[in-house]
């Protein structure tokens, strides 16, 4: 039988920092910043924990084992080496540091976005083959109508009053269901949070 | 916010609280199991898992880049809750699932997860801690990483739940390329969309949050289903009421 006594702290401390939510005037938040500041803080902990494994855990081992890619993983063990003995040495705002960031990190994933948008124009010419119904048809539709509204074409529009109100009404359909959408995705969150509050749901050992 | 804002949010989390636990006590009496619609991609999925167990395959759960201390942290919750059960139903087979994650936190839980699994089904032996890593730390770099994951000819089954970018259309992408299963849901609008587009089976909207009811129907998971339906019945009939007063000219 699991232990009970992680829960009732769990939900003990879910207390406090929702009582600090809803009540920001009471001494609630004088207890509530430090436990959130203490999570911050593990957090970073984690987070050198995680990267400490993926490095030592996983690609350590592939080099070790001489298994498929091992190169790629030798090069990402050099990579994480070279850039956190700089980070040590020069320290995170020198701004020859910051080039690892803006000369080697952010082109190679700006270069992946482009990547993804034929990805995505190619995925899109599929998708009637995939979603092979009326809502993929609708989607279709309505990717078409909406490409060509936002792209410009159909300014001319803006001359004639009754077509414009048209135009203009339709531009909010997107809006509307993706509101619906995000109340939907709201009321998931809030009954997520409240079965981990409750300790039905328990996302950890004990 | 203001206090009449925090005051209406604090009675909706103490009834919604309160229903939740009435409901979940009323069907561990009854011992009753509400009966919710068919989702087509949840029985289709069930199915993969089984298939998978058969064959040898492995499973990749995809766990996504929230964060646990931001509020996007719900739709990380609900993979971790699906990637426990997905161990739970795949402990037969030979290989247990991998997990990858764009955020520490969340694949040190993930480590946790699939050890506690681990030691339930008496599986030890079969179990890596690697097989929960961090994939990246970016979303682009944690696409990277999961892909090189997904690349395994092993995994023939792919559950890519969390919060994710439009990048997931290269996750996606590839697991249908592939071949493989893809069950796919995200909180994110852009990528929901992107899923639509890109898989065969996709989760839109609350669905996400359905999963580990349908997955796993405990009392507790089935009434929070329960009163999300509730709520949302309640939410469209606040809208329509006040859409209909709107055009009365009431307010």
């Amino acid at each position: 039988m699991r232990s009970p006594l992680i829960p009732i702290i769990s939900f003990i401390v879910g207390a406090i920092i929702l009582a600090g939510y809803f009540f920001p005037g009471s001494g609630l938040a004088a207890i509530r910043t430090p436990m959130l500041d203490w999570a911050v803080t593990l957090s970073g902990v984690a987070g050198l924990i995680a990267i400490i494994n993926l490095v030592f855990g996983v690609h350590w081992r592939r080099l070790r084992d001489s298994s498929k890619d091992y190169l790629f993983s030798g090069l990402v063990i050099f990579a994480f080496l070279a850039t956190f003995a700089l980070g040590i040495f020069l320290g995170p705002t020198n701004p020859d540091y910051q080039k690892v960031v803006t000369a080697i990190q952010m082109p190679i994933e700006a270069s992946l976005m482009a990547v993804l948008a034929i990805t995505l124009a190619f995925s899109s010419l599929r998708l009637l083959q995939r979603q092979h119904n009326w809502m993929g048809l609708f989607f279709f539709i309505s990717v078409i109508v909406y490409l060509l509204l936002n792209s410009g074409i159909l300014s001319f529009m803006a001359n004639i009053p009754s077509l414009q109100e048209v135009v203009s009404s339709i531009s909010l359909v997107p809006i509307a269901g993706a509101r619906g959408i995000l109340i939907g995705v709201a009321l998931g969150s809030l009954l997520t949070g409240i079965r981990i509050w409750l300790g039905s749901d328990r996302p950890y050992n004990g | 916010m203001s206090a009449d804002e925090l005051l209406i949010g604090l009675v909706f989390v103490l009834i919604t609280s309160t229903l939740v636990l009435l409901l979940t006590i009323r069907q561990k009496r009854s011992s009753t199991v509400p009966v919710f619609r068919r989702i087509a991609a949840l029985s289709k999925f069930k199915r993969a898992v089984s298939l998978s167990v058969e064959e040898g395959t492995r499973i990749h759960v995809s766990l996504g880049n929230a964060s646990l201390t931001q509020p996007a942290s719900a739709s990380a919750f609900v993979s971790l809750t699906a990637l426990r059960r997905i161990g739970q139903l795949s402990s037969t087979g030979d290989n247990p699932p991998i997990a990858t994650s764009g955020d520490s936190v969340l694949a040190i839980l993930s480590q946790d997860i699939l050890h506690q699994v681990a030691r339930e089904n008496h599986t030890l032996d079969l179990y890596d801690p690697t097989h929960g890593s961090l994939a990246g730390v970016t979303p682009l770099s944690y696409i990277a990483g999961a892909l090189e994951q997904m690349h395994d000819p092993e995994v023939k089954t792919n559950v890519l739940i969390g919060n994710y970018g439009s990048e997931v259309g290269f996750l996606s992408s590839y697991s249908e390329e592939k071949g493989a299963y893809t069950l796919a849901a995200s909180d994110s609008l852009p990528a929901q969309a992107v899923l639509y587009a890109t898989t065969e089976n996709p989760l839109i909207g609350e669905e996400l949050f359905a999963l580990p009811a349908y997955l796993h129907s405990t009392p507790a998971h089935s009434a929070s289903l329960q009163v999300q339906d509730l709520l949302r019945g309640l939410v469209v009939l606040v809208i329509l009421v006040g859409s209909i007063l709107k055009i009365l000219g009431a307010i």
